[in-house]
């Protein structure tokens, strides 16, 4: 206990420099305005800007980017209550109760509840990130290629699992982010795979412009030509202030949400989203009036939205920990941080304390930052949503274009984020995701060189991967979700995760 | 036909299409013990067809392909050209003139807006930005022939 103390006071010295304070204050300006703009989600808005911190320390960095997603949480509530537009899939459930609130007056109410309940769930699962990680570091510290290969490989079964909408085109979508991984320079032959003569493509394709092209420039082509968002409801400053019954209502809620959403952090899959609608379902079932729900109850605003506030932190656990990202949103963080040259894995936490801590600690500043940001200046940002989208839209280009040719000053990557973006309109036409593709490219090259590498360990035999205990284990997990699954589609039910596709359509992500 | 059938389709020859040029592009295949180049490819490309097989199979149910909404395609096709252009005179013109030229067009001609307002916002983004990266955040932009 006095060694995390001791860190975190290390930890603080860091994040309270000017220098990375000022930063955190950028990301968390940044995310909340990615969370107000409807179309442009959390995963969109730090792809496009991670070209951005190139200039910077990856302390800096991360701090920056991290903000972003928090922050992209608090601000995404905002449109939920005040136009019923969720300004990320997140904040769906919000919307509900939120819109409701904001129609009977309450509109200020429900945006105090929901950044209040957001600071406690952000802070609250922060300490269990500073808990969880360190030890957690400590076991994969003895991992070797074959735990290593299954973990991975579990990582794209849980990610498909989790996916909203049919695994078999989750799983198909990995296969192809794998495929895509392959391409370059093969690590143990040094053969050059499908580059066709193009020598950039010798170190594979970037996680930047794939990242961007299929989320953001895919999100452009398909709002571009969609109509303006409707008037906007704006609350008064003395109009934010709860009453004493919504305070207590909301109380349970948030701590519920809080642990329900750091738990379902930790998962890999869209944990934030998944995590709202879990806790919006609990809050119901909990409920002493589970027919105020839909009608402006104050639970259905303080559960979602601390869950999904809470899940961002869990979602940094296995990314800190094992070096292993749950989600498309911690791989372009360790994109981040291996552009900086920082080694993600279990030795990250013993190798880099200050960036680690200092990470920590800075999520401990930001959400005041947040809170401050979000209460008393909601009605700025709401302004931001009167800017005419096709004023928006070629602004927002502008940013693609450039973050992904300043990653290696390379046209080739316009290029690539050019078919990238096709790619991924065409894919959110006929309802696929297009998350598991980027982390299939990110973990392709670590996924074949752990196979091989195991293969070279055991003479070529496979039965490895069932001698070592963890690497078993890892695997029967996987292959107890994949039945899961095939039960779930012999049944033939409607599941959790086709109620989440549903809400997710046409609000983008 | 369906949306998911076709998909599936879709990537089953893409699946073949990847096994084909792992073959002619003679990357050493190796073996199950031993790996090669075109072993992790090839099996990925396996999965790819038997996923677009399976789709192909079971997903005549769905939403038919003839229904989906393509209303914003011009839009994307406009997006498209523009980034297209970006590519090939980023670093023949070099970084301000082309994204005034990108961002006026979008402006301009896809979104029909008043040409004081294009050429303000044209001009202000395409050196705004190229002040902050550049020169304050030392991120090195092209230059065109004239030095701008």
């Amino acid at each position: 206990m006095f060694e995390v103390i001791q860190n975190l006071g290390l930890g603080f010295s860091v994040a309270l420099s000017p220098a990375v304070l000022f930063y955190a204050f950028v990301g968390c300006v940044i995310g909340t305005l990615v969370g107000v703009l409807p179309g442009v989600g959390p995963l969109a808005g730090i792809s496009l800007l991670l070209p951005a911190t190139f200039g910077m320390d990856a302390t800096r960095a991360v701090v920056m980017l991290a903000g972003i997603y928090y922050g992209a949480m608090y601000g995404g509530s905002t449109t939920s209550i005040l136009m019923r537009i969720p300004g990320e899939a997140a904040s769906v459930m919000t919307c509900i109760d939120g819109y409701a609130m904001a129609r009977k007056g309450r509109a200020g109410a429900a945006l105090a509840i929901a950044g209040v309940g957001s600071y406690v769930a952000g802070t609250a699962s922060v300490v269990g990130l500073m808990v969880m990680a360190p030890p957690l570091a400590a076991i994969a510290l003895r991992f070797g290629p074959p735990e290593q290969l299954a973990l991975l490989l579990l990582g794209l079964l849980v990610l498909a699992y989790m996916s909203s909408g049919s695994m078999l085109k989750a799983l198909a979508m990995a296969a192809l982010g794998l495929l895509l991984g392959t391409i370059g320079i093969d690590q143990m032959t040094g053969y050059m795979r499908f580059a066709y003569g193009v020598v950039e493509l010798g170190d594979g394709l970037g996680v930047v412009p794939v990242a961007v092209g299929l989320f953001g420039v895919a999100e452009i082509l398909a709002t571009a030509g969609a109509p303006t968002p409707p008037a906007v409801v704006k609350p008064r400053l003395r109009e934010l202030l709860p009453s004493r019954r919504e305070w207590r209502d909301s109380a349970w809620p948030i701590a519920r949400g809080s642990v329900l959403g750091f738990l379902i952090g930790i998962l890999p899959g869209s944990a934030h989203i998944i995590a709202s609608f879990v806790s919006y379902a609990v809050e119901k079932r909990l409920s002493r009036r589970p027919q105020e729900f839909g009608h402006g109850a104050v639970a259905g605003v303080a559960g979602p939205e601390s869950a999904n506030n809470a899940a961002t932190s869990g979602a940094f656990v296995p990314m800190l920990a094992l070096g292993v990202p749950s989600g498309p949103i911690p791989v372009v963080m360790l994109a981040a941080l291996m552009v900086h040259g920082v080694a993600p894995g279990p030795l990250l936490i013993q190798n880099q304390p200050a960036l680690f801590w200092g990470f920590i600690a800075s999520m401990y500043v930001g959400n005041v930052m947040l809170l401050i940001l979000n209460l008393p200046l909601v009605g700025v940002f709401v302004n931001i949503l009167r800017v005419p989208y096709p004023y928006l839209y070629p602004a927002i280009l502008v940013f693609s274009i450039l973050g992904v040719y300043a990653v290696n000053s390379s046209v080739v990557d316009v290029w690539i984020m050019l078919i990238m973006g096709v790619l991924g309109y065409v894919l959110r036409k006929l309802d696929f995701e297009t998350a598991p593709i980027v982390l299939g490219v990110v973990l392709a090259p670590l996924i074949e060189l752990s196979l091989r590498q195991s293969l070279a360990m055991s003479d070529g035999r496979y039965s490895i991967f069932l001698e070592h205990k963890i690497a078993a284990l890892l695997l029967a997990v996987g292959l107890v979700l994949v039945l899961l699954n095939m039960y779930t589609f012999a049944r033939r039910g409607l599941d959790w995760r086709a109620r989440i596709a549903l809400a997710e359509k046409g609000e983008g992500s | 036909m369906s949306v998911d059938r076709l998909s599936g389709i879709a990537l089953a020859v893409l699946g073949l299409l990847v096994l084909e040029e792992t073959v002619r592009q003679r990357l050493p295949l190796g073996s199950l013990a031993n790996p090669g180049p075109a072993y992790f490819p090839g099996v990925l490309a396996c999965l790819v067809l038997v996923a677009g097989v399976a789709l192909t199979l079971l997903g005549g149910s769905g939403p038919r392909f003839a229904s989906l909404q393509w209303s914003e395609w011009r839009h994307a096709l406009a997006i498209l050209a523009t980034i297209a252009f970006c590519a090939l005179a980023l670093e023949r013109l070099g970084y301000r003139l082309t994204m005034f030229a990108a961002l006026a067009f979008l402006i301009g001609y896809v979104e029909r807006k008043p040409l004081a307002a294009t050429v303000l916002l044209a001009a202000g983004l395409a050196l705004g930005t190229f002040a902050l990266f550049d020169t304050l955040l030392r991120v090195p932009l092209p230059r065109g022939p004239l030095g701008f």
